[in-house]
């Protein structure tokens, strides 16, 4: 990726600029235990959660690791797990 | 890149002197500042500033200037206006002073963080507390750091001039980055003197419309100074200093094709006065300048090797020139006006710095002066020397306060 000096950046730039980085944890997902509520996606601050084919998951481009999906998952499905790089 | 400094002596210039008049320093800035043809001037009345703005908006007012003169609530505003209209294309100016520029700090890395390239007279002035209005450059050398280029200069003509450079040189693609011409507030903004003032063809010639590649177009949409998380933010902050250091040759380029079309050269990055033989050589910047050659003609008469250079260009700081210039010196004396409190002063501790790794092996102190406006003279100026000649046998004190009034403390 080639940076712009004075980090100009054209429309749509998050698509480039991941936001992924900062994250501590990374929400770790029991499908066994998922009920398929969709609270998880609907409480994610990132809008990062999707469904792909039946199955909840996050987009960890932009995941922070903020644990609000995990906070607010009724079967307890989604686990915060320490994220080593 | 050209790093030689001028060995022209002051008294030499201006050569071209047919239509020299007498007007106030503010006067002759604004004027100057006319004669860059400014899109959108945004500023925030501030003691001893205020006139440039002052006659600048009687020259828009009168028509001689068409300019959009935008009248804000703060130094805040004043900048951040000059970020949109700058983004936009536009040709953009403001000045400001001490306090003023304080408001401003956010946004003097906004500008320099966007590469834009605004030009902004700082009249320099003292910092509050305690209240004072007197000149010193407190003010412009604590934002050193904020990407800005500051060009420091000695005397209206040269700010005159330095004003319409500085155009030239922020607007260059390859530099982009902002410019504060710092005048001593006072001193410069309030005196009257002799000027040439600038004619406005021969200025329009020298620095063409402003064209950048990128601007803020709806048509095109684009952000400057989006998000840059810490796996690029470093790579910016890189780009500046690459920019500044490209400015090295660029302030040195754009004072020699004003030379050739104006008949005038203050040096680029830096200037000497009688430096080559000196044994004790001092280094400053701005007004004061003159009181030392004055200092420098009676000594010289007396058989003192006593030489001067004037650091024109503080950021970028001209390291190479700077060694070039003083590796024969038995010993360097910096004056300033500023002080780093907690440590010494900005000039003095970038000088030793540039010094540390050459071979060149000399000793430098350094003196704070004229705070808060108060006179440097010539008999300060002989202390000085005084001092260095001591300092070049043995070094007792590395900075010191000169005419500190111990009685009252």
């Amino acid at each position: 990726m080639d940076i712009k000096a004075g980090r100009l950046v054209n429309p749509c730039s998050t698509r480039i600029t991941k936001t992924g980085a900062w994250r501590t944890f990374v929400p770790v997902f029991d499908h066994e235990k998922c009920i398929k509520c969709s609270i998880c996606e609907i409480y994610c601050p990132e809008g990062c959660i999707h469904q792909e084919e039946e199955l909840f998951i996050p987009d960890l481009d932009y995941c922070k690791g903020c644990s609000v999906c995990a906070h607010e998952c009724p079967r307890m499905a989604i686990e915060m797990v320490l994220e080593e790089k | 890149m050209s790093q030689k400094i001028s060995s022209q002596t002051y008294v030499d210039k201006p050569t071209k002197t047919a239509n020299m008049k007498v007007v106030e320093g503010s006067y002759a800035v604004a004027h100057a500042v006319m004669c860059c043809r400014p899109d959108v001037i945004s500023a925030y009345p501030i003691t001893p500033q205020t006139h440039i703005v002052e006659h600048l908006s009687q020259l828009v007012a009168d028509g001689e200037l068409d300019s959009e003169f935008l009248t804000v609530d703060s130094e805040f505003s004043a900048l951040s206006v000059l970020v949109g209209s700058s983004a936009f294309g536009a040709r953009s100016y403001s000045s400001t002073t001490s306090q003023g520029l304080a408001l401003m700090y956010e946004v003097l890395y906004n500008v320099s963080g966007m590469r834009l390239p605004v030009v902004m007279n700082v009249a320099n002035r003292a910092m509050g507390a305690p209240l004072n209005i007197w000149n010193d450059q407190q003010d412009s050398v604590g934002a050193r750091d904020a990407g800005w280029l500051q060009i420091y200069v000695e005397d209206v003509q040269e700010a005159v001039d330095a004003t319409l450079q500085a155009y030239k040189i922020a607007e260059d693609e390859e530099i982009r980055t902002p410019i504060m011409v710092c005048m001593d507030g006072f001193i410069l903004t309030h005196v009257y003197e002799p000027v040439e003032l600038l004619d406005k063809e021969m200025a329009k010639e020298f620095l063409p419309a402003y064209k950048p590649a990128d601007i803020l177009d709806p048509a095109n949409p684009k952000t400057f100074g989006a998000f840059a998380d810490p796996t690029t933010y470093t790579e910016f902050r890189y780009q500046q200093f690459e920019a500044q250091q490209k400015a090295l040759g660029k302030i040195e380029k754009v004072a020699r094709e004003f030379e050739k079309t104006f008949g005038r050269y203050y040096g680029g990055l830096l200037d000497s006065y009688l430096a080559e033989d000196a044994e004790v050589v001092i280094v400053t910047m701005g007004s004061v300048i003159g009181t030392i050659k004055d200092t420098i003609d009676a000594m010289r008469i007396e058989g003192k090797k006593v030489g001067l250079v004037k650091v024109r260009s503080y950021r970028p700081f001209p390291v190479l020139a700077l060694r070039n210039a003083l590796k024969d010196a038995s010993v360097i004396a910096v004056l300033e006006k500023d002080v780093s409190i907690g440590s010494e002063a900005g000039l003095v501790t970038d000088l030793k710095a540039a010094f540390y790794n050459s071979n060149i092996r000399v000793p430098i102190i350094g003196f704070t002066a004229g705070l808060g406006g108060r006179d440097i003279t010539i008999k300060d100026i002989r202390k000085i020397v005084q001092k260095a000649e001591a300092a070049s046998k043995g070094i007792e004190s590395e900075f010191e306060f000169l005419n500190l009034r111990t009685e009252i403390l």
